[in-house]
């Protein structure tokens, strides 16, 4: 790499994606992010029932994660090869993790509606 | 779980992260760009490939009310960085192919010809199609020739059959090279590798088919019953040592059997056999003597072989006395300053790309390093500077060792190792990582480097 800037690599991600869906998805990452702290302002606390749910689905959003990428790109795990492709590898795992709580976590609030009461 | 009941984020609050975080892309930096100078200069670019293409998107952002013209008479974009990738049945072969026109940007006129001849003492390029260019700045970006009548016997419409491939031909070959590859793999035999004995584009190839095929083989469940020959055309794999070493390794543990000093001179495609030829050789004996031993002829059977074919300037350049006097005299890539890119006789003509007769750079990823240089240099001189810009000889290779890991290997001129990712990434490690990059970010990145943007 020459130079690595900020332009550089939305350059980069929107060729990967196509810039459509690179800006779509995007646009639903920001959309999920803003209805998780809108969630969060309008009850005014973070819900733990709510929060376990999201957290049993984190295995499921890691796994999922670390699946697709290797279907994406023709891989599988007998291709780890050093250190740092197990940090990739959890990587992968930890942001589909973290994502799919986000998700599961800010779906179950806008379902439920507004609730007042830590439950 | 208390102490998340406290966690209470105020309105104001959301609000103020809200509109912290629309500043913040507003405020994205706006790319350092100088700015754009005026001139009336006549620049032609010869060819629309990677070189070309990435070069005029370049100066059309530098230079106001410039007269640029390319030409280049193929419709077709290849991104040749995907033949490896195609004729390995993980691609389709429309996966490197894209429209010239797609990418050459507005202001940039493009003459849909081949150059038939070059004369930088007129600085006059004339097209195959009679029309007169006249320059004030020329830069080739021609790429080279593929020498296939080189190989006796051989013909480009034998790819696919008889066990015979051609990954460097284009895409339609790479895919007819996979089927090849693929009936052979199954059934297992000997593969027959190796690589000309000229400069070469991207010399990492021919050893990542080597490695891909065997691999294939593995998956398959026929290696045990297959032989594996790489003939190379000298008594090294890779240019670069360090490289060589770790390559060498690979192949004894791969169980690859190496023959030193075969030339490829001819394809029996009925016999399936491929000739060499052995150049003489001369060692010193620890007496002060020295022994010759003559040039020979040697052939070998195969059930599979990728055939890739001396490479060398395309003829318009060869016969345009740009070319070196003095070396690589059977391949006339052009005499350019290593550093500079600028040609050392004439010195409003530049190279990027394929076509330079510097050691290294033949890579699209050389390409992406040597376009800022004469970007620089060329600009500079329009304003009555002088560049200051420098190419070290820059070259990367993500060398597939299997489907799934990869070495990143980058080099420079002086054969130093000058990783992107120093401590992160291990240039000579089989990495899952570096299969990644390959696969996923090599196209974008060379995409954005085609439109200027890398």
């Amino acid at each position: 790499m020459k130079d690595m800037t900020l332009e550089t690599l939305i350059a980069v991600l929107e060729e990967i994606f196509g810039r459509g869906l690179f800006w779509a998805m995007v646009a639903v990452a920001a959309v999920v992010t803003a209805a998780y702290l809108f969630v969060l302002i309008r009850d005014r606390h973070l819900s733990a029932r709510k929060f376990l749910a999201a957290q049993l689905f984190m295995p499921v959003g890691a796994v999922a994660a670390v699946l697709f990428v290797q279907g994406v790109t023709s891989s599988g795990f007998a291709d780890i090869g050093g250190p740092i492709d197990w940090i990739v590898l959890l990587g992968v795992a930890a942001m589909g993790a973290i994502g799919i709580a986000i998700l599961v976590y800010t779906v179950q609030a806008l379902v439920a509606g507004k609730s007042r009461q830590a439950d | 779980m208390s102490d998340l009941k406290d966690f209470r984020p105020s309105r104001r609050g959301f609000l103020g992260l809200a509109g912290g975080a629309a500043a913040l892309s507003l405020s994205a930096p706006a790319p350092a760009r100088a700015q754009a100078i005026s001139t009336k200069a006549k620049i032609v670019i010869l060819g629309a490939g990677a070189a070309g293409t990435g070069m005029a998107n370049r100066l059309v952002e530098r230079l106001e009310g410039a007269e640029i013209t390319i030409l280049d008479g193929r419709k077709q974009h290849w991104y040749q960085p995907g033949f490896t990738l195609i004729a390995s049945g993980l691609k389709p072969a429309g996966y490197s192919v894209s429209g010239t026109g797609d990418w050459l940007p507005k202001g940039v006129k493009w003459v849909e010809d081949y150059a038939a001849n070059i004369d930088p003492e007129a600085q006059l390029v004339t097209t195959q199609g009679g029309e007169k260019l006249a320059y004030d700045y020329l830069i080739l970006a021609t790429g080279l020739s593929l020498d296939w009548a080189a190989i006796e016997g051989f013909s480009l419409d034998q790819v696919g059959q008889n066990g015979i491939g051609a990954v460097y031909a284009g895409p339609d070959y790479a895919e007819a090279t996979w089927r090849a590859m693929d009936a052979f793999t199954t059934k297992g035999g000997v593969g027959l590798f190796g690589r000309p004995a000229t400069e070469m584009k991207c010399a990492g190839a021919p050893l990542k088919y080597t490695f891909i095929t065997d691999d294939y083989l593995r998956r398959k469940g026929t290696r045990a019953a297959s032989q594996i020959i790489y003939a190379a055309n000298n008594e090294a794999l890779f240019s670069v040592p360090v490289v060589n070493e770790k390559v060498k390794l690979l192949f004894t543990k791969r169980g690859f059997d190496t023959r030193w000093n075969h030339i490829l001179t001819g394809i029996d495609a009925g016999a399936k056999t491929a000739y060499y030829k052995i150049p003489e050789k001369r060692v010193l004996n620890p007496d002060g003597t020295v022994t010759v031993t003559g040039e020979t002829t040697t052939s070998i059977a195969y059930d599979f072989t990728n055939v890739i074919p001396p490479q060398r300037a395309p003829k318009v350049v060869r016969e345009s006395g740009l070319s070196w006097a003095d070396k690589w005299v059977d391949q006339g890539w052009i005499e350019v300053d290593q550093g500079t890119l600028r040609h050392l006789r004439y010195p409003n003509v530049f190279g990027v790309g394929d076509i330079n007769g510097v050691p290294k750079g033949k890579t699209a990823a050389s390409v992406k390093w040597q376009i800022p240089v004469v970007e620089d240099h060329l600009v500079a001189d329009i304003a009555g500077r002088e560049g200051t810009e420098v190419y070290n000889g820059y070259t990367s290779c993500p060398m597939i060792t299997k489907i799934g890991r990869a070495m990143l290997i980058e080099f420079d001129y002086k054969n130093n190792l000058t990783p992107s990712f120093p401590g992160v990434i291990a240039p000579l490690e089989e990495l899952w990582i570096s299969w990644l990059m390959k696969e996923i970010a090599l196209k974008p990145t060379y995409n954005a480097m085609l439109r200027g943007k890398a």
